[in-house]
């Protein structure tokens, strides 16, 4: 592999080492690197300092991260058509850059916005007028076919989406999922915030609100390599068991509103209390039950002192033998685990073609998890988690979380017991960055692999800033768990995978 | 025919219709417990009544007065059925031979017009609650019948009051207890599936994709939306006083005792319904005909056993 240049997870490199390669070169590199156990982390468009359009891609294999660029012709042939792991990339390009991925199979917006070249539309649509725009969907014709569009407006508080059922009865042959109904512009706010980079953590903790230390994990190890900032031993453990706490909240919140959609009513109430429990937690070291302003580019904003420590322990331990018996509850009432079992199952050649992450591929038997390929702060330490339910269906998405948070309840103290004293940085604190330099991080946040990519130009100013949110992987899945299923089991399936809107939408 | 305006019988159909939101906070109560909480407070049925009467009701451009009908309609039967029950022991308001065919049928009339006045939104849910609410009617409907027959055998009558008075009442304390055992089971299964309660249905969700009944009203709202939840209410309470009167023959004689203990019997078949909507997940939507037709299978079954001296 002399064609592409072997990175490592949040280290800055010059821009001039990662190989500019001829097109035809790029794609047949990337293919077969891609074809069984790579993935693409990034695979994004950007404008160079000369307002050429290129394209760049890091790939991971293993344990080892790829990276290669190459100048993207106005009209290109498809990726997408050969390997169904850039389904959605392509279609960001094309919808941020105006670049046509020939032969792409679904050619269709993922947000609907203008691109960013004030180029002709490749989607044929008109933006100065609000909706509706050019919204193919998929359909199916035939003998008591009908079609079931829900939302972007839902009768419960959650964050909007627009889901479209082709279905036969109760059965569903075909979901197709329309989001972008968030998007915010978060990658053009992060280029343009400009110096001080004070404001580029606030813009990254808001990406997604469940997700706040995910993405400011992200966003302060990318700063921290390009400025060169050491972080710590100290803060390192903080900002782990900040994260493990990120994951604790959400997926015992995640197993209780499980329960809820199957009308199990006791655990979505245990697991309610539960949850507020450890966003306390978060309360307590970081005054933020989402632990937003605690990590910042060159370790933590507070100190965490014994007090707090001392706590955070306790609580964690307390909790445990509770959590276990309500997951007990939850996983031996039949009637649930009949509601469970082969509901929504992906199985693992279908999740590795598309390529799920996180608890999603986990539970469909992908054992990749970025705690241990990339392993970032103090996660290299930590033990690896094991799952032994990997079917693909909702139970094994359910127990996989049941075993991350066991092993997230075993880990916090254990790190926690290490010696946490740390320096909390001055305020505000400035950095400049290195000029011409590339970097990508990636953490695994609550849903899976989270990757933030940065270009600095030649002045040190942030080029092209891109976020790559799970869910951007794991929408697609969803999708697929609903073929052949009744569409009354679809709230279940949504549940089961939990992606998030906004993380997507940007 | 015969009609009862008698005091008495006026009065518990008041007080039973009066008392039908408080029963349902029962349900609320015992889910509550549970779920290790307080509960919404003994009367919130009664000030979301209050609070949809004070509303106003929007009405889609594309429905027609069908829509407008349905609530009524259902509200109408379900109030009609409370005239032909004879409330811990007393007589009945109404009562004639053969009224328990008029009373299943003012059911099948009530959900008829909320069935049409659903299709009448034209939203893609609601034609899919219709359609699963008349499927999984129409096999409770079954069970029904099949009860009816049974009861018609042992107490040779087809007025409902007179299944339960009389020297042949069909009851637990009977000779033919352990047929009506069955017939108990059944119709508690019935009365989940046609009051949309836990496994069949799921009355708290939010989740219009996995609604049975509740989708189908999703485009009513103040009033109308109020006489919907009062109608349910009814519907509820006849189900319960059905079941409660197969627990338990009210007739001690003292109309005092017949009252009290009518109620205790009452609260114990809504804190039933709590307690399995506590400790069973709902079934997958395809596997609830299953569980409906069990009913149906153990009422046949009772049936056949009346059946041993026939041939």
């Amino acid at each position: 592999m002399d064609k592409l240049l072997q990175v490592q997870n949040g280290e800055a490199v010059s821009r001039r080492d990662i190989p500019d390669l001829p097109f035809r070169d790029f794609q047949k590199v990337v293919l077969s690197k891609t074809d069984h156990s790579g993935f693409p982390v990034q695979f994004f468009a950007y404008e160079n300092e000369e307002k050429e359009l290129k394209l760049i891609t890091v790939i991971r294999s293993g344990t080892h991260l790829y990276t290669a660029g190459c100048s993207l012709p106005e009209e290109f042939p498809s990726l997408t058509a050969k390997c169904e792991k850039f389904h959605m990339f392509e279609r960001e390009i094309a919808e941020q850059f105006g670049a046509r991925p020939k032969d792409h199979p679904w050619l269709k917006m993922v947000r609907y916005h203008a691109n960013y070249r004030g180029k002709e539309d490749v989607f044929g649509n008109d933006y100065r007028v609000d909706i509706p725009g050019n919204y193919p969907y998929f359909s199916v014709d035939g003998h008591s076919i009908h079609e079931v569009a829900v939302g972007p407006v839902h009768a419960g508080i959650i964050e909007p989406g627009h889901f479209r059922f082709q279905c036969a009865g109760e059965k569903v042959f075909s979901l197709e999922i329309q989001l972008g109904y968030q998007h915010r512009g978060v990658e053009k706010l992060l280029e343009q915030a400009g110096q001080p980079l004070n404001r580029l953590p606030v813009i990254c903790e808001s990406i997604a609100g469940d997700t706040a230390i995910g993405h400011s994990l992200c966003h302060s190890q990318a700063i921290e390599a390009l400025a060169g900032l050491e972080v710590d031993k100290g803060s390192k453990i903080i900002r782990s068991v900040a994260l493990e706490l990120e994951r604790l909240a959400n997926h015992i919140g995640d197993l209780g509103a499980l329960s809820g959609d199957v009308a199990f009513n006791p655990p979505l109430n245990y697991f309610g209390r539960i949850r507020g429990e450890f966003l306390n937690l978060s309360l307590t070291m970081a005054g933020n039950r989402f632990g937003k302003g605690l990590v910042r580019p060159g370790g933590i904003s507070f100190p965490v002192g014994e007090e707090q420590r001392q706590i955070m322990i306790n609580k964690v331990i307390d909790e445990t033998q509770g959590i276990d018996h309500v997951c007990d509850l939850l996983f031996s009432a039949h009637t649930v685990l009949a509601r469970f079992e082969n509901t929504g199952t992906v199985p693992r050649e279908l999740a590795e073609k598309i390529g799920l992450v996180g608890y999603s591929g986990r539970a469909s038997g992908l054992s990749y998890d970025a705690r241990v390929a990339f392993p970032t702060e103090l996660f290299g330490e930590m033990e690896a988690n094991r799952n032994n339910r990997t079917v693909g269906d909702v139970c094994s998405r359910a127990t996989v979380r049941r075993e991350e948070i066991m092993h997230s309840l075993d880990a916090i103290p254990k790190l926690l017991s290490k010696n946490i004293d740390a320096e909390p940085l001055p305020v505000p604190a400035s950095h400049t960055l290195a000029a011409d330099s590339f970097v990508v991080t990636i953490n695994e946040a609550w849903r899976g692999e989270l990757s933030h990519c940065l270009l600095t130009n030649k002045e040190g100013a942030i080029l092209r800033y891109k976020v790559k949110d799970p869910s951007f992987h794991n929408w697609t899945g969803l999708s697929m768990s609903l073929r052949n299923q009744g569409i009354s089991d679809f709230p279940l399936c949504n549940k089961s995978f939990n992606l998030s809107y906004c993380g997507f939408d940007l | 025919m015969n009609i009862s305006f008698s005091f008495a019988s006026l009065a518990m159909l008041f007080a039973a219709f009066a008392l039908a939101p408080l029963l349902m906070g029962v349900i609320l109560k015992v889910k509550a417990f549970f779920a290790g909480k307080q509960g919404p407070p003994w009367l919130i049925k009664y000030h979301t009544l209050v609070k949809l009467l004070q509303k106003g009701s929007v009405y889609s451009t594309s429905t027609t007065f069908i829509f407008k009908l349905g609530p009524v309609v259902s509200f109408t039967t379900a109030v009609m059925l409370l005239l032909f029950f004879p409330f811990a022991g007393m007589a009945p308001v109404l009562s004639f031979h053969g009224d328990v065919i008029m009373l299943f049928y003012l059911l099948g009339l009530g959900r008829f017009f909320t069935v049409l006045a659903a299709l009448d939104t034209a939203s893609p849910f609601e034609g899919m609650g219709a359609a699963r609410e008349v499927f999984f009617s129409s096999l409770a409907e079954a069970a029904i019948f099949v009860i009816l027959a049974l009861f018609f055998r042992l107490s040779g009558s087809l007025s409902f009051a007179e299944y339960f008075t009389g020297t042949h009442a069909v009851n637990l304390w009977s000779e033919s207890a352990a047929l009506i055992l069955l017939v108990v089971i059944a119709l508690f299964i019935v009365l989940l599936t046609e009051n949309s309660r836990v496994p069949v249905d799921d009355p708290a969700t939010h989740l219009e994709l996995t609604m049975i009944h509740e989708v189908m009203i999703l485009d009513h709202s103040g009033p109308d939306l109020a006489l919907i939840e009062m109608g349910a209410f009814c519907k509820m309470l006849f189900y319960a006083s059905f079941v409660s009167c197969l627990l338990f023959p009210f007739q001690t004689g003292t109309p005092f005792f017949n009252i009290i203990i009518f109620a205790m019997v009452m609260t114990l078949v809504y804190a039933g319904v709590g307690l399995v909507e506590s400790i069973t997940a709902r079934y997958k939507m395809d596997t609830v005909p299953n569980y409906i037709l069990t009913s149906f299978a153990l009422v046949c079954f009772a049936t056949i056993l009346t059946m041993e001296f026939v041939l």
